[in-house]
């Protein structure tokens, strides 16, 4: 853990206290649990989305992304009748392809990362709208899958599964940026895309990687979010969530021009941005101020790292 | 000679744990020409930051006019008239030449909506740019100016804001022969309309052909001062070094073999389609690469080292043909490229040394993937020891290196793997003499032990001082070969300015 990751969770530490202290159903097991759960769903997105930022890129379409494919995951599912298994490859296939898709377009084709997942974010919607011609995807009345479920919205001894996903997901891609080569050739990449490619680094096979990643666990994500909500309106379903993800990954300390963050930093920045969505709900403030309290929250953590690594360096 | 109107006197400057300056005085007077030299490290930049204002000396007097300073601030320094012409130039290329001299003090038009009378700002320059014998105009963007000629606007900026103290540093440093004969003729206007140089270079020719007088630093204290008549390259390395460096350049051990380890075949880059390049590079042998910026050699090492895609014609390795446009594979051929910018393309400045020395060889210090910490470390140690990198630990970030040291690691990067060709793109450029000459040592001794290398160079004296042979350069091709022996300024400049006839007549 670096001193920001640690910076972090005691502030997590302090706002939960804080929080708790006002709402004790704040510590209840189901709040938690409820808790834990958007954490999970969420911490998924956002490491993905992490991976992308690492190479100095951006990824906005993943809101869009979970929309498209959670519609056609429970179409798949549901009018299809395929078994969920093969539903759930195909759907990660997918993904894979789209992040391929933008890899791709990226690299060979010399276009920048916001525009071309800026316009991901306005197709996927629409082909999202477009196929459901706007009407709510959902499952039938009495349709159950046990195995689905327990995997996806299950609970074992009180912990929900998505959190343990995340936290596995979590600990593989520690692994991969923290230790490995690819990791290494990411971090390069992102820090100084020329001298890493002068160091004979397949530089855009690396950055075609990090958007592949990116949209794996964007369509597993995508699952998670459909059996979760079990009904999804196209033109509002996966909104903003983007946003949650990069704001994940700059509370965890990632840096927007790339070669910097940590993947303790991003799951803790997840874990920040529920609990202050939590704080919101059971302070009783006005969920209309849900934004504006993230969004305060987030400029005045960003500010206080960067006004103390200022002294730091003066003192130094 | 005129009175000085600026004293520093007693300079100190003390940071923790070094004495960067130590009682430094310096006069300057009109039309002088103060060349300052001393090897990195001896507080030059540090005694011209003082001048700008930019950094507070811990204890002397500054006198400007009479008028004595603790201290100057920036403010000060600007309206005493001492102007700056940075090494890494400080210009807006998106915007052009006139908005570039007049940036943060643009002539208005008047009126509330405070518009930029881009006329007046046009004819406001245009003098300045005729003084300096500038071959472009006031609107002429900046984007399309060679190196030399943004240098030439520097100083245009500099003299619009009536400077009478110019410093330069290492201005030529990125100019070849003509420009830099043409910088040193601007110097020659400036002198003559009343204006003090300060000129850092380590370049020491210059200094001889333009210096009224030399200044030396070495640690921070003052070495030595020489006349305008005792000015020779022998006599500043000698104060710079406190010692005489008997021969800046090894000579070979042996004479190298006749083995041909890389070849071009009709080679042909994006920057000259018509043209081919045809090149052999023995085993043993240093191979100076010389000729004017943008004659193609920069171009021709991408292309070597798989950069750049040629457009045509092969690149072999000890016969067998290298797959074009792909670093990888030029690394996988023993081809090894040192660039050009080595903040730029050659290191990442803020990871640790031996980071930077294993970032190529990153799968030979990992075992199923995963890097090991502890050969990478071993690594870096091992390189650290050999090249004798100046650094208090490997885990010390490449950026806070010096010119010469950041080289080293460069250097490290390469040979920790095994090369067969090293293409080594302006090694010595912003590197001090002390460093230079080790930096000569080890590419001979990688010469000698078998290695073909490839140096291109700018520096007349190196290229002539270090190379086996010479290959020079002009537009596009090689224009001629000259041996050890037939190796001169003279031959070198005359290839590299004029394309060689049928009947050698140029």
């Amino acid at each position: 853990m670096t001193k920001k990751d640690i910076g972090l969770l005691l502030l997590i530490l302090i706002v939960s206290a804080a929080v708790a202290i006002k709402n004790p159903l704040f510590l209840s097991p189901i709040n938690l649990a409820n808790t834990a759960n958007l954490i999970g769903l969420f911490g998924i997105v956002a490491i993905g989305q992490a991976v992308v930022i690492m190479t100095g890129g951006i990824e906005l379409s993943v809101g869009s992304i979970i929309c498209l494919l959670g519609v056609l995951f429970v179409d798949l599912l549901v009018n299809f009748g395929l078994p969920w298994p093969v539903v759930l490859i195909l759907i990660m296939c997918l993904g894979a392809l789209i992040g391929l898709l933008h890899g791709l377009m990226i690299t060979r084709l010399d276009l920048q990362p916001f525009i071309v997942t800026l316009c991901g974010l306005l197709i996927y919607r629409g082909a999202a709208r477009f196929y459901t011609a706007d009407a709510t995807a959902g499952f039938k009345f009495g349709q159950t899958f046990p195995t689905l479920e327990q995997m996806t919205i299950g609970r074992i001894a009180g912990v929900p599964v998505s959190f343990m996903a995340m936290l596995v997901i979590g600990a593989v891609m520690w692994v991969v940026l923290h230790r490995s080569v690819f990791g290494r050739y990411l971090q390069a990449v992102g820090k100084n895309e020329e001298a890493a490619r002068y160091s004979g680094i397949p530089t855009q096979r690396v950055i075609v990687m990090a958007y592949v990643i990116c949209g794996l666990l964007t369509s597993l994500s995508a699952v998670y979010f459909a059996m979760y909500t079990k009904s999804i309106s196209p033109s509002s379903h996966g909104n903003f969530y983007e946003l949650y993800a990069i704001a994940a990954a700059v509370l965890g300390g990632f840096s927007l021009r790339g070669g910097e963050g940590s993947i303790v930093g991003v799951v803790l920045g997840a874990v920040l941005l529920q609990v202050l969505q939590n704080l919101v709900n059971l302070l009783g403030i006005p969920s209309s101020l849900n934004f504006a309290v993230t969004g305060s929250v987030i400029l005045i953590g960003v500010l206080a790292d960067t006004q103390y690594s200022k002294y730091r360096k003066r003192r130094l | 000679m005129a009175e000085p109107f600026l004293i520093l006197s007693d300079i100190c400057k003390a940071y923790p744990g070094v004495q960067a300056l130590d009682h430094v005085a310096l006069q300057a007077a009109p039309a002088e020409i103060i060349g300052l030299v001393g090897e990195n490290g001896a507080g030059k930049s540090t005694l011209m930051k003082i001048l700008g204002g930019v950094i507070r000396p811990s204890s002397g007097r500054i006198t400007i006019d009479g008028q004595s300073h603790d201290a100057l601030n920036v403010g000060q320094s600007m309206a005493a008239g001492i102007a700056f012409v940075h090494q890494e130039l400080n210009l807006f290329d998106n915007l052009d030449v006139a908005a570039n001299v007049f940036i943060g003090r643009e002539p208005l038009m008047g009126g509330p909506l405070r518009l930029v009378d881009r006329k007046k700002m046009a004819a406001m320059v245009q003098p300045f740019l005729d003084m300096l014998g500038a071959e472009f105009t006031p609107t002429t963007p900046v984007s399309a100016l060679s190196i030399a000629a943004r240098q030439i606007l520097e100083i245009a900026k500099a003299l619009s804001q009536n400077a009478r103290l110019l410093i330069l540093d290492e201005p030529t440093s990125s100019l070849t022969m003509s420009e830099t004969q043409r910088l040193l003729e601007v110097i020659g206007t400036l002198k003559a309309r009343g204006v003090c140089v300060i000129f850092v270079t380590h370049r020491l020719n210059e200094l001889t052909a333009c210096a009224d007088r030399i200044v030396a630093l070495r640690d921070g204290r003052l070495a030595g001062h020489l006349a305008k008549a005792d000015i020779s390259p022998a006599a500043m390395i000698q104060l710079m070094i406190g010692r005489d460096l008997k021969s800046l350049y090894t000579p070979p051990r042996a004479a190298a073999s006749a083995l041909p380890v890389l070849e071009t075949m009709a080679l042909t880059t994006a920057a000259w389609p018509v043209e081919q390049v045809n090149l052999t590079l023995r085993q043993g042998e240093i191979l100076g690469l010389a000729g004017l910026i943008g004659s193609g050699r920069t171009e021709l090492a991408r292309a070597l080292f798989g950069i750049d895609r040629p457009l045509q014609g092969q690149v072999r390795v000890n016969g067998q043909p290298v797959p074009p446009g792909d670093p990888a594979k030029a690394i996988a051929a023993g081809i090894f490229l040192v660039p050009e910018d080595r903040k730029q393309t050659g290191l990442l400045l803020d990871l640790p040394i031996a980071e930077n020395v294993v970032l190529a060889s990153l799968p030979a210090h990992a075992r199923a993937g995963m890097v090991q910490a502890g050969r990478i470390q071993s690594t870096g140690q091992r390189m650290k020891g050999e090249l004798d990198i100046r650094a208090a630990d490997v885990a010390v970030r490449a950026g806070t290196l010096s010119g010469g040291n950041q080289q080293k690691v460069v250097l490290a990067k390469w040979l920790s793997l095994s090369p067969r060709v090293l293409i080594c793109d302006e090694p010595t450029r912003g590197i001090d003499v002390g460093a230079k000459q080790e930096i000569y040592l080890m590419l001979r001794r990688l010469a000698d032990s078998g290695i073909a290398v490839l140096m291109i160079s700018s520096d007349m004296e190196e290229v002539i001082g270090v190379s086996d042979r010479v290959a020079v350069m002009h537009e596009g091709r090689i224009n001629g070969i000259l041996q050890r022996t037939e190796l001169s300024e003279h031959a070198v400049m005359q290839l590299a300015v004029s394309r060689e006839t049928e009947d050698g007549a140029t």
